[in-house]
């Protein structure tokens, strides 16, 4: 999967764009932070959602984490599969690891996230910290 | 021991066994012509449950019980948790007949009971120096809940019952949770390098919306919080009050009174200062103890010692309310009252100045060996970090395990990396103090040496490192007969 | 004094080693001109065979031993096999903390899970949780459950729950922004009035909390209630329980579709013990997993593959998610819940089926021997299980309950407490412990004060 055509956020999330709708997940980097990932709470098809929204909840044994949504939209499709197998975001964070689908609403705040290249220098200032 | 030879018991339903019986009693003698429910709500059969002999039973949980560590059995030295000796005698009064009432007898017929009660708010409010108490509270978090609402309850009847109430980042977590159910917003407070909270920081966080701060005296740290004269008269100022959490009250019980140095509200856990025992997780008791001005809040019901004995006031429109069936966990209140009596005013004092003596000799045995996250004083318990070990503080914990050492609290308070929070109690010898700090330093030998030894102990319990992730992934929270899948 | 260890040589030592000379320099932190008051308000110590000597007389103090009693309403007394207290005071099971070192806490762990099993089965439902404090406070959690998952802020009470846990309701809502509205039960049957139910409900609402069997003691039509909660998306039934020996004699909560349960399972081997510590239970269907407050034990195996039980689903809860947490609850009733385990375990299908039965039994006969007096009616009188209401024509419940006292009786409860049209109605309870001597006795001397 070609990571060059995703775009990141600070909070290593994942989002790639077809058609308008946008595939949202977290990052290599960020399932490694997490652990092993036990649930995963997912939103509902339908529901609208503001940028800065949590439209989902990580838990690892003991930790939970919100997905912030950094885009506006409506949710189109949430994976479901990630119920039964919450590990799937362990082992395959960018395919079928992917969280929800968010038709978007305002294109303009994709402007605002990271390219890949732009995402791996912002990896590296963490890891110097 | 060897695992491997170390059979662990079956569950109940695998030792149950159709048509066996486990107890007597009397025939019915009345005829089933009476039964006056439709036949549609009466139950056939509970499947599934268990059927046993007497002593069936009585094998098996023995041998259940014993897979358990316990203050009986050994050191147990779990920081936060005062895991003391649970004094015999208290368990023999608690199961005194003449005590074993129904709570609505009429009040004339439960005075012996009634004065109990009485007797322990008196015993805590001399120990405190808060004005009055209740006693109902099942447990801290319980008592905190109330505490929170009669603060509440306080200021919305000068008008404004506020917003927001400020818990520091070393708090347990059932402080903002419990403010959060009292209908409060939490922010977090910072402690400073010193481990305590700063007047200064205080100060820059109070306004017109604050409510409350909730402090725990001594910390999570084990150190006393030394500003709280300051920040109490800060607090009061800006019409706010202090919360105390008592849950580390084994460290200064009369030595100093938290009335005397500003807390408007208090909770004691008897279950950890007072001696009772904590049967695996529960019951608690957390009673609250509150100033004259909040005294009017308390939740019901309140006992009224009067000049013809002792009566009961279940309503009182001006307080919280009713938080709990009855009059709160009653027995276990008849043994912390029975423990300080025991105890009697002489050696109150001694419990805290035992309890500290021994933390600080660990402390001293072991600060060469193990980080000091902070250097200040510290009180009932010592809190060491992981840093610079070749191995966690889970590995030591889990190693701890294998010398037939309950471990310490691990992990907590969150503002330290790989936390082990020591509280030894008053009530160890310093001969059980003495071999748990040779073991520990044996283990940090073993961790140098051999570190992926270590991060596969323990060895020699009757089970060993549990999947924990396999427990939450796919829960299985009850027994399922196989025989009736598929 | 025996519960100090170290001798006064030890702590010199200690104190050498350490580097003070007095015991105060540990205390310096703590502001010296409030420090080291004196408790001379307090008695000095009481040795041992005092102590206990002292207890027996308060014990004495206490007369209601000398009444035959016929009090219940969310206490009951029922027989307790001695196993019970036998095993539940081994000091493995007494003394130690919460599991939070599953590899030496499989004991307590087993049990939990045992007891959480047995709950599930007694109550149809997918799972149960290891303990709340007692019934009032399970009420409120399995109120806030449904209103967790429906994302709701509504809520429907009937008028006949317990009058505590209703008040404890209350309590606890009061600064949450949810709102309770009752539903009044039927004076002729005592059960909650269907057409109210359905009337009240709307979209805003999610879910409605009853008591099966009721504060009256009379057994709900929990199917058709769970059916009307349902007509309406995302409304749960919460059911609760008082008396828990009801659960082995009724149809479980799980067949008649209710989602959530809840109650005080005292009855399952706790003592009346002045009213605690008692058990507070809750189970509820598998959906509400995710929600549920409190502990939960679970299955898993060990790195050699053994079967073991942690702690689990700990995210729910207050340490993890702090004031976004299911509920503040840490410490629970688990030394309760042990008992309720040994309890169900010894009694077994066979012995709850019975004396569950008994109880239903001596509550019929107590309705048809007093049927011959016509100054006194029993109110409600199909569908109860152990507990009546007794109507009195020509006294009111207070002194009725006055004068039976003075037989060295405890007739009941006074519904004048909590209800306001219930002046001359008071609630009787019959368990296995009274015999038909006990309730003849009873009858005559209500006979008696014509």
């Amino acid at each position: 999967m070609g990571l060059e055509n995703l775009k990141f956020t600070k909070e290593h999330e994942w989002v790639r764009v077809e058609d308008g709708i946008a595939t949202i997940g977290v990052t290599d980097y960020a399932q490694k932070e997490l652990g092993d990932i036990v649930y995963v709470e997912l939103p509902s098809v339908g529901d609208s959602i503001a940028k800065g929204d949590a439209c989902s909840n990580i838990e690892s044994v003991k930790a939970v984490s919100d997905l912030y949504s950094q885009l506006s939209g409506e949710i189109v499709e949430i994976n479901e599969g990630l119920e039964d197998t919450p590990e799937n975001i362990n082992q395959s964070p960018y395919d079928d690891g992917w969280i929800v689908k968010i038709k978007i609403s305002k294109e303009e705040e994709l402007n605002e996230m990271m390219d890949f290249e732009q995402y791996k220098l912002y990896l590296a200032g963490i890891e110097k910290e | 021991m060897s695992n491997e030879l170390n059979i662990l018991p079956e569950l109940i339903f695998e030792i149950s066994k159709e048509g066996k019986v486990g107890y007597s009693f009397r025939d019915i003698d009345i005829s089933d012509d009476l039964i006056a429910i439709d036949k549609s709500k009466l139950r056939e059969d509970i499947k599934d449950f268990p059927e046993l002999s007497e002593v069936d039973v009585v094998r098996h949980y023995t041998n259940v019980s014993k897979l358990n560590h316990s203050v009986d059995s050994g050191f147990y030295p779990l920081g936060s948790c005062t895991m003391k000796y649970n004094p015999k005698i208290n368990e023999k009064i608690a199961s005194l007949k003449g005590l074993n009432t129904h709570p609505y007898s009429p009040t004339d017929c439960v005075q012996g009971n009634l004065e109990i009660i009485k007797e322990l708010e008196k015993w805590l409010v001399n120990i405190t120096g808060m004005h009055g108490f209740t006693l109902v509270p099942a447990a801290g978090a319980h008592g905190e809940f109330a505490g929170m609402m009669v603060i509440r309850k306080y200021l919305e009847s000068k008008g404004d019952a506020r917003k927001i109430v400020l818990i520091p980042d070393s708090a347990h977590g059932t402080n903002p949770a419990s403010a959060h159910f009292a209908g409060y917003d939490i922010k977090e407070i910072p402690s400073n390098e010193d481990g305590v909270l700063d007047a200064k920081t205080v100060k820059e966080y109070l306004n017109e919306d604050v409510a409350a701060l909730m402090m725990t005296n001594p910390n999570t740290l084990g150190i006393f919080e030394k500003n709280i004269m300051e920040i109490a008269d800060l607090l009061h100022e800006n019409g706010s009050l202090l919360y105390m959490d008592g849950a580390n009250m084994n460290a200064f019980m009369g030595i100093v009174k938290p009335g005397d140095i500003g807390a408007d509200v208090i909770h004691l856990n008897l279950h950890k200062t007072f001696s009772t025992p904590h049967g695996g997780g529960g019951p608690g008791s957390g009673p609250i103890g509150v100033t004259k001005e909040l005294v009017q809040f308390l939740p019901v019901p309140l006992i009224i010692e009067g000049k013809d004995g002792y009566s009961v006031n279940y309503f009182n429109d001006a307080g919280i309310g009713r938080i709990k069936n009855f009059y709160g966990n009653f027995l276990v209140i008849v043994k912390a009252l029975a423990y300080l009596m025991a105890l009697g005013k002489e050696n109150v004092s001694k419990v805290a100045e035992d309890a500290v003596l021994n933390a600080n000799y660990i402390r001293e045995k072991l600060k060469d060996v193990l980080d000091l996250p902070f250097k200040s004083k510290t009180l009932h318990e010592v809190i060491f970090s992981d840093k610079d070990l070749p191995v966690t503080t889970l590995d030591i914990a889990k190693r701890l395990l294998d010398y037939g050492i309950h471990p310490f609290t691990i992990y907590f308070p969150l503002i330290v990396h790989g936390a082990m929070m020591i509280e030894p109690t008053e009530t160890e010898s310093k001969e059980t103090i003495d071999a748990f700090i040779d073991v520990m330093k044996k283990i940090l030998d073993e961790a140098k040496k051999d570190p992926e030894y270590l991060k596969g102990a323990p060895y020699n319990t009757p089970v060993r490192r549990l999947d924990e992730v396999l427990a939450a992934r796919k829960p299985v929270l009850k027994w399922i007969n196989e025989e009736n899948e598929g | 004094m025996q519960y100090f260890p170290l001798t006064d040589k030890q702590r010199e030592e200690i104190k050498k080693e350490i580097g003070i000379k007095d015991i105060k320099e540990l205390f310096s932190d703590i502001p010296q001109e409030k420090a080291w008051y004196s408790l001379d308000n307090l008695p000095n110590a009481l040795p041992e065979n005092e102590l206990l000597k002292r207890f027996e007389d308060l014990g004495d103090k206490n007369t209601y031993s000398d009444y035959l009693s016929f009090l219940g309403g969310g206490a009951y007394n029922h027989f307790i096999p001695e196993v019970v207290n036998y095993l539940s005071n081994r000091s493995e099971f007494l003394t130690p903390y919460t599991p939070y070192q599953p590899e030496v806490s499989q004991g307590s762990l087993q049990a939990m899970f045992e007891y959480q099993t047995m709950m599930a089965m007694l109550t149809g439902m997918d799972f149960s949780n290891a303990s709340l404090y007692d019934g009032g406070t399970a009420a409120i959690e399995g109120a806030l459950l449904a209103l967790r998952k429906s994302k709701k802020n509504k809520i429907l009470v009937a008028e006949n729950l317990h009058p505590e846990y209703m008040e404890i309701i209350y309590s606890y809502v009061q600064n949450l922004g949810i709102e309770v509205e009752q539903v009044r039960y039927n004076r002729e049957t005592g059960k909650v009035e269907l057409d109210e139910l359905k009337d009240k409900l709307n979209s805003e609402i999610g879910g409605f909390v009853f008591q099966s069997p009721n504060y009256f003691g009379v057994i709900e039509e929990s199917k058709e209630i769970s059916d009307i909660v349902h007509s309406e998306k995302k409304a749960y039934s919460v059911q609760v329980v008082a008396e828990a020996l009801s659960l082995p004699f009724l149809t479980p909560a799980g067949d008649n579709g209710v989602d959530i349960i809840v109650g005080e399972a005292q009855s399952f081997g706790l003592s009346l013990s002045f009213g605690g510590p008692y058990l507070g239970f809750i189970a509820a269907k598998k959906e509400f997993l995710r929600q549920m407050p409190g502990r939960l034990v679970g299955q898993t195996k060990d790195v050699d593959g053994k079967r073991g039980f942690v702690l689990t689903l700990s995210t729910r809860e207050q340490h993890i998610k702090r004031e976004n947490a299911t509920s503040n609850i840490c410490s629970n009733q688990a030394w309760c819940a042990l008992r309720a385990g040994i309890h169900l375990s010894t009694l077994g299908k066979s012995g709850l089926s019975k004396i569950s039965k008994l109880n239903h039994l001596n509550t019929a006969y107590f309705v048809k021997e007093i049927e011959k007096f016509d100054f006194v009616n029993v109110k409600y009188k199909k569908d109860f299980f152990n507990e009546v209401v007794l109507e009195l024509k020509n006294d009111n419940g207070i002194e009725f309950l006055e004068k039976l006292k003075n037989r060295k009786i405890f007739a009941g409860i006074p519904l004048k407490w909590f209800y306001k049209d219930a002046d001359n109605q008071v609630l009787i309870n019959f368990t296995e412990m009274h015999n038909k001597a006990d309730i003849d006795l009873l009858v005559k001397e209500i006979g008696d004060l014509k």
